[in-house]
């Protein structure tokens, strides 16, 4: 098991740098760059010492280099020449666009963006769970065909589309804004009751919306993977031995059915980070995913490239994790490892 | 003792439409979807306007209402004229209805002139208003004074192939490269499966967004729907290619298969031939659950601006300009496009799971 750990860690290093080449490079392919056009800009309006700025951090950040020095510089493997260490010494650049290190604006945005996440990924597991299960144990049931329908309706929404909905009519029925994280007359006050409570209110909405697309898929998946189990002969041992109702569920079947989702923490773990983007955007959440499509579109290299790292990281470390589980809960994965070799 | 047919009927199992049908709600997606893609050929005569036919007299209508009888008397589909007023104060445009005017809709007339399939002048409609009416908009209009509905229409033609394009090209190359990692092993089988985990360990969505960013604003409405296609395609084919390798590496020392190669067979044909339509089933199954998420990434896209833009009608643009929200206030019709991809995408899921259910020779 260890060495099958460090193994996959080791394994980690190659897939980390031809990841990092694929996000400079997809990040490079629109034509111009944030400050040429930039420069231009300032060029124009006759402003020459902001010009020279603009062309300064240009070569500081050897962004008139080739592209692969360019890369090589922005990874720390390759000095650059004003004392820019690059990413692997933990200097994540400059967001040309906010003018601040990239560490700050991401880490600005970072606890919302966790709070919000974390919470949703809870509310999915705490509502798709017992629905789930329900569904399973009661198939054909009236029971089975609400909690379906519930679901169907729950993929088919886009997050995105439910929140404005939700948006205009708060604002039209109840007077109710729910954009952003707390009302806006709060926004700079300090931390009293009030404010906690319009906080709750909004992260409450903006949870249940985030919660609710991924519910559905997941209701469907574990009934599924219960129905799979229960018609096991093992279950039907028990039930002939007499072992009961939720005391036979919850000991065996369900912990069966749960597996396939303890695969599910490498997608976890960097959805934290970058999920629910589209909803942060319509409900004006002070999340990392607003943050991201705005760099993308300006073309703000450093910013857009550290968050997309940052969540590939995420998403390895993940799989590492969820593998890892899997060998720990699951001996046949562990088995068959030692199977291989 | 002899087996008469009755015996054998006993132990014959279902077709595979059958199977469907016994799923109603498998069966009605299918014949919804079917109808929807069936009339996207024709968007041009369905829809009663063009997509950029402007009515200054008609700027944020209401969905219209269709009556049948007027003064208790039956006249068949018709609507009230409208007259519409600023109101001063909030600057809102206010529609009263006018229920003297009965403007009887016409069918099979002819109506705005457009050039179908971008060949041949035509006129012909299905369904238009009455000539010198108020208009027959049955889901609204825009900003614009666009009919809502024909939009939608036009729009479904963009949205939905989109998924479809994106889907074709997943599956393809999902099976092949899939299907040669199984089968072939060795070198190719563990590049394969390095690049399937490189992609995989790539966030789905930023990666959506900033290669939709990376297509030069410069690029014509038809290179950037090709475009978005492709992305949602080259993305989404990983997960395909490893059902697919694991398919194929359980079916390779089946007794058929070995027979195939005994023959002499080519591994092209007793991978194409013999194996895949073994698991045939389950792809389409894979891949029809596959479609809507493709339609929701090009929603998703376009209503985030880094996809399809304004003069191209998908429900994308459509809903991205449904964003204002003191318009949608005013005039919620502006939000009917949701309708559509909420409904197209649960029938895609149910229709899914139906194939999935019916494919599976273990499920009764």
């Amino acid at each position: 098991m260890l060495r099958y750990a460090a193994e996959r860690v080791i394994l980690m290093v190659p897939a980390l740098v031809a990841i990092a080449a694929l996000i400079f490079f997809i990040i490079q392919l629109p034509p111009g760059d944030f400050l040429s056009n930039q420069i231009a800009e300032l060029r124009s309006t006759g402003d020459a010492a902001a010009a020279a700025k603009a062309e300064y951090l240009r070569t500081a950040y050897s962004l008139d280099k080739p592209m692969i020095e360019q890369f090589g510089v922005w990874l720390g493997v390759w000095e650059g020449p004003r004392g820019y260490s690059g990413l692997l010494q933990g200097d994540w650049g400059m967001s040309l666009e906010f003018n601040k290190p990239v560490a700050d604006v991401v880490g600005y945005a970072l606890g919302p963006t966790i709070a919000v996440n974390v919470l949703a990924v809870l509310a999915i597991y705490l509502i798709a769970l017992p629905l789930g299960i329900i569904a399973a144990v009661r198939q054909y049931s009236l029971i089975d065909y609400l909690i379906a329908g519930f679901a169907y309706i729950a993929m088919a929404t886009p997050g995105f589309l439910l929140a404005l909905v939700v948006l205009i009519y708060s604002n039209a029925w109840f007077g109710v804004s729910i954009g952003g994280l707390v009302d806006p007359q709060y926004a700079d006050a300090d931390w009293t009751w009030p404010k906690i409570q319009s906080l709750i209110a909004h992260l409450t909405i903006a949870v249940v919306i985030i919660a609710f697309s991924g519910v559905g898929a997941m209701i469907r998946r574990l009934r599924a993977n219960l129905l799979d189990e229960l018609g096991k002969p093992y279950v039907v041992a028990a039930r002939a031995r007499g072992i009961k109702g939720s005391r036979l569920l919850v000991r065996y079947p369900v912990r069966m059915a749960i597996i396939p989702f303890i695969a599910d923490i490498g997608n976890l773990l960097p959805s934290l980070v970058s999920g629910s983007v589209i909803v942060s955007i319509v409900l004006s959440l002070p999340t990392v995913g607003p943050i991201l499509v705005q760099a993308l579109k300006s073309q703000d290299l450093f910013l857009s490239g550290f968050i997309l790292m940052f969540a590939a990281v995420l998403t390895l470390i993940g799989t590492l994790v969820s593998d890892l589980l899997l060998g720990l809960i699951d001996p046949r994965v562990r088995l068959g490892q030692g199977a291989e070799r | 003792m002899t087996v008469t047919d009755a015996t054998l009927a006993k132990f014959e199992t279902p077709g595979f439409l059958d199977r469907l049908w016994r799923r109603p709600g498998a069966f009605f997606s299918l014949v919804f979807l079917a109808v929807l893609y069936g009339s996207l050929p024709f968007v041009e005569m369905i829809a009663p306007y063009g997509t950029e036919t402007r009515s200054n007299d008609a700027l944020f209508a209401p969905p219209a209402d269709v009556n049948w009888f007027h003064n208790g008397s039956f006249i068949g589909p018709f609507v009230y004229g409208t007259t519409s007023t600023v109101d001063l104060e909030t600057f809102r445009r206010v529609y009263t209805t006018d229920t003297t005017k009965v403007e009887k809709l016409r069918f099979l007339c002819s109506g705005d002139p457009y050039r179908f399939w971008n060949l041949f002048e035509m006129e012909f409609h299905l369904v238009c208003p009455a000539e010198g009416g108020s208009g027959f908009y049955i889901f609204g209009t825009d900003r614009l004074g666009r009919d809502i509905f024909s939009r939608v229409m036009y729009g479904a033609r963009i949205s939905l192939t989109i998924g479809l394009l994106g889907v074709a090209l997943s599956f393809v190359l999902g099976c092949l490269l899939g299907g040669l990692a199984g089968y072939l092993g060795g070198w190719i089988d563990s590049l394969i499966l390095r690049v399937i985990e490189l992609l995989r360990s790539l966030p789905e969505l930023p990666l959506w967004m900033a290669l939709a960013a990376a297509l030069p604003a410069t690029w014509s409405p038809l290179w950037v729907y090709f475009g978005i296609t492709l992305i949602l395609g080259l993305l989404d084919w990983p997960g395909l290619a490893r059902a697919v390798r694991a398919k194929v590496l359980s079916l390779r020392d089946e007794d058929y298969v070995v027979a195939a190669e005994l023959l002499g067979a080519s591994r092209v044909r007793v991978l194409f031939r013999h194996m895949l339509p073994n698991f045939s089933g389950h792809l389409i199954a894979s891949v029809t659950l596959a479609v809507p998420g493709m339609i929701l990434g090009e929603t998703a896209l376009s209503f985030l601006g880094l996809g399809l833009r304004a003069p191209v009608v998908s429900w994308g643009v459509l809903l991205s300009e449904a964003q204002s929200i003191s318009a949608v206030e005013l005039y919620p019709w502006l939000l009917i496009p949701l309708l559509p991809v909420v409904l197209v995408v649960l029938a895609f899921n149910v229709l899914g799971d139906g194939l999935r259910d019916a494919v599976d020779p273990y499920s009764n």
